[in-house]
């Protein structure tokens, strides 16, 4: 498949013109606001836009660069009082109060049965589909999965678990050793949400997943108390490092560097701060998931970044090639490879970077996911239930003994959600 | 002509009566729209189910007073933060005695005092974000000075702010340190008016010590005492930057207060409960009118006593 897109050379001024063929240069403004405040991300971004400028040079682009986290509060004042023309988010559920609302601007046009974008992205379109129609186009997905320090490991005598025994009696060896199993930082609930993902993913499968994603499958359940149960062996054991309630996910990663444990269960995201800290690409491997429940298919979390039009923009064709340019194969190939993002592009003619990384992700997201591929936690279930569900993870992970308690609240909250 | 001098004259008659009110106007107004009218705006939205996107009318739903039932009857993290309100009210009054203490060891005229007063003042200055984060690092259970300290004289390690039983005096603490500064600030201006006169007569009559303080020092220092309680009340039931920057309101949201909980629920990452989150705003409203209704009581009788 990858020689097929290398062939596929497109110019870049070919792709703006073709994606605005009204006037071939765009001109007027264009006002883009991004959540892509690390240095990495930024500088991508930044480098992209520079060249669409180059390709453009009459038009006024003003770029805002918000702070990730300071982002997530900020989109709603944007969005209604002053709005840009481009910005990103997330897909799938994130996006939904805001669609609902009347807040992006409706982008079906573009992704129209036989224009590129609909055959070129066709595999995330449902994750931009709110009532049958598109909201945005994504720019950028990644996988989830376990990266673990292959020499340790190796010094133990390990080898990627298949399944659940194997991750449980790896884990023993690993605390034998007086190493932990697995760090986390769970200040910000959503790491532990990774966790809950994976085991019940693998635990009760995908269509579970999402019945519960969609409330219809009371928390108090059997099969969920399932997956905590299975959740809970590797607390007690002691496979998570201290104290993780109060670090951030990038505190946590000292952790993996300097040897005091073994893996972590992050997307790939989590690769570029691991190498700079100092690890080689000998030393830091990365494995799917394993299997709990035998015969249930593999899913996996595969979260995709968007960009959106503002309903409230004021240049809209602007903003739609810009859509269209940030989409095409060409930009999707350079925005994701290492050096910048270090991601998976989202349009199938682009290439896949040459990182060890993105292969094995690429490889197990397209050939050894066959359950489905979910957002991620935060994005499948809607924000209340996801917020009240991830307090009660992080608790669960301190104290698993609270389960009966905190699976009864969760419960009051998805009678009160859906 | 006739009537610009009935007019002149009307003015000039009322000129006392009217000038103080035309001298108000516009601060009254502002003070209605940013103040009073958020206020009763509150007070509607609290009635609604609306997620805070979107124009009330067209996307919110009336609920009456729903949203009130929940919060009394069936919501365990309004409890929690109620309680920790509480926690915030009486163990903020702390920074009082504290802010005295230093004020009263530091009024005294050696060389490089001023140094040493601004050195204590310092930690008002500084912004509270500077502050919350020196004492995450403080309370770090691997490298902070904290636990290094406690293990010194023999006590386990321990993660203050990760332990739901502790988080919350942990922010406290973190919050008495500017806290007592402002207190500190306001005993030593108010120590600059106590009357030396007054001392010496004290002195000449033989009161020493505590019995000097209580009885001739602090009776003196009482408007400085009610503004240093004024604000430290205010300043507890407005605690809201330490905790996001500290604990994010966790453990478990073991450490939320009033404030913060409002925030979560209805302008968080998560949070698009608006009515909700004003319903909270209203009970947190209530409970300052309690003090300020108060406060203000008080003023007003003290202004009669002087005034007549």
């Amino acid at each position: 498949m990858r020689s097929v897109l290398k062939a596929t050379a497109v110019s870049l001024a070919t792709i703006v013109a073709l994606a605005a063929p009204a006037s071939a240069e765009l001109t007027g403004n264009l006002k883009i606001n991004l959540d892509t405040s690390n240095p990495a991300p930024r500088a991508t971004m930044e480098a992209l836009i520079a060249k669409f400028q180059a390709a453009n040079p009459a038009l006024n682009i003003t770029t805002n660069v918000i702070d990730r986290e300071a982002y997530k509060t900020q989109i709603r004042n944007f969005l209604s009082a002053d709005a840009p023309d481009v910005l990103t988010w997330y897909a799938a559920n994130r996006m939904k109060p805001y669609v609902e609302a009347g807040l992006l601007e409706d982008v079906s046009d573009m992704w129209a049965d036989g224009t590129d974008i609909a055959k070129e992205l066709a595999s995330t379109k449902g994750a931009l589909t709110v009532d049958g129609k598109q909201w945005g186009v994504p720019y950028t997905y990644y996988q989830w999965g376990i990266y673990y320090r292959k020499d340790i490991y190796q010094e133990l005598g390990l080898s990627e678990p298949s399944n659940f025994d194997d991750m449980l009696s790896n884990c023993e060896a690993m605390i034998a050793s007086g190493r932990k199993c697995y760090t986390i930082g769970n200040k910000w609930l959503w790491t532990g949400a990774g966790w809950f993902d994976y085991l019940n993913l693998r635990t009760n499968g995908f269509n579970f997943h999402m019945q519960m994603a969609a409330g219809e499958i009371e928390w108090t359940d059997p099969r969920v108390r399932e997956t905590f149960a299975n959740w809970g062996k590797l607390i007690r054991m002691g496979a998570f490092i201290d104290d993780n309630q109060n670090k951030d996910w990038q505190q946590s990663l000292p952790f993996m560097i300097d040897g005091s444990a073994g893996a972590i269960l992050m997307g790939n995201f989590a690769v570029s701060p691991l190498r700079e800290g100092g690890l080689t690409d000998d030393q830091l491997d990365f494995h799917q998931f394993p299997a709990i429940t035998a015969g249930i298919a593999m899913a996996e979390d595969a979260p995709t970044d968007t960009f959106h039009i503002a309903a409230n923009a004021k240049n809209k064709d602007n903003a739609r090639a810009f859509l269209a340019y940030i989409v095409s194969a060409d930009a999707q190939t350079e925005m994701n490879n290492g050096a910048n993002l270090g991601q998976l592009p989202v349009n199938s003619k682009a290439s896949v970077d040459d990182d060890k990384f993105l292969n094995k992700g690429f490889e197990m997201l397209s050939s050894n996911s066959p359950g489905g591929v979910a957002q991620f936690f935060d994005r499948d279930f809607p924000a209340e239930m996801a917020q009240a569900a991830m307090e009660g993870f992080q608790e669960f992970m301190i104290y698993p003994d609270n389960l009966d308690d905190i699976l009864d609240r969760i419960e009051g909250v998805r009678k009160e959600v859906y | 002509m006739n009537t610009t001098l009935v007019k002149q004259n009307w003015y000039k008659r009322n000129e006392i009566a009217i000038t103080p009110w035309l001298f108000l106007v516009p601060g009254l107004i502002m003070f209605a729209i940013y103040v009073v009218f958020p206020i009763f705006q509150s007070f509607r939205i609290s009635l609604f189910k609306w997620d805070g996107l979107g124009s009330l009318a067209t996307h919110g739903e009336y609920i009456g007073m729903a949203n009130y039932e929940k919060l009394l009857t069936r919501d365990r993290s309004f409890n929690i933060s109620l309680w920790n309100n509480l926690k915030w009210l009486v163990f903020y009054l702390a920074s009082i005695p504290a802010g005295l203490f230093i004020a009263l060891f530091l009024n005294q005229t050696v060389r490089g005092i001023r140094l040493y007063k601004s050195l204590f003042f310092f930690p008002f200055v500084i912004s509270q974000i500077v502050v919350g984060l020196v004492f995450t690092w403080f309370y770090d259970p691997q490298y902070g000075l904290f636990n290094g300290i406690i293990g010194f004289v023999g006590f386990k390690p321990l993660n203050v702010l990760g332990d739901p039983t502790l988080s919350t005096y942990g922010v406290i603490a973190a919050g008495l340190w500017p806290q007592t500064a402002y207190c500190m600030i306001l005993y030593l201006t108010g120590l600059n008016s106590v009357d030396p006169e007054q001392t010496e007569a004290a002195r000449l009559d033989g009161a020493k010590g505590i019995k000097m303080l209580w009885h001739v020092i602090l009776p003196q220092l009482r408007p400085a005492t009610f503004i240093a309680f004024v604000v430290t009340v205010i300043g507890s039931l407005r605690s809201f930057d330490l905790i996001s920057i500290m604990t994010n309101g966790g453990p478990f949201g073991s450490s939320r207060v009033l404030s913060f909980y409002m925030f979560e629920k209805s302008l968080s990452e998560y949070g698009f409960k608006m009515g909700y989150g004003a319903a909270i705003a209203v009970i947190l409203f209530l409970i300052m009118m309690v003090f300020i209704g108060y406060f203000l009581w008080r003023m007003y009788q003290d202004e009669k006593a002087t005034n007549g």
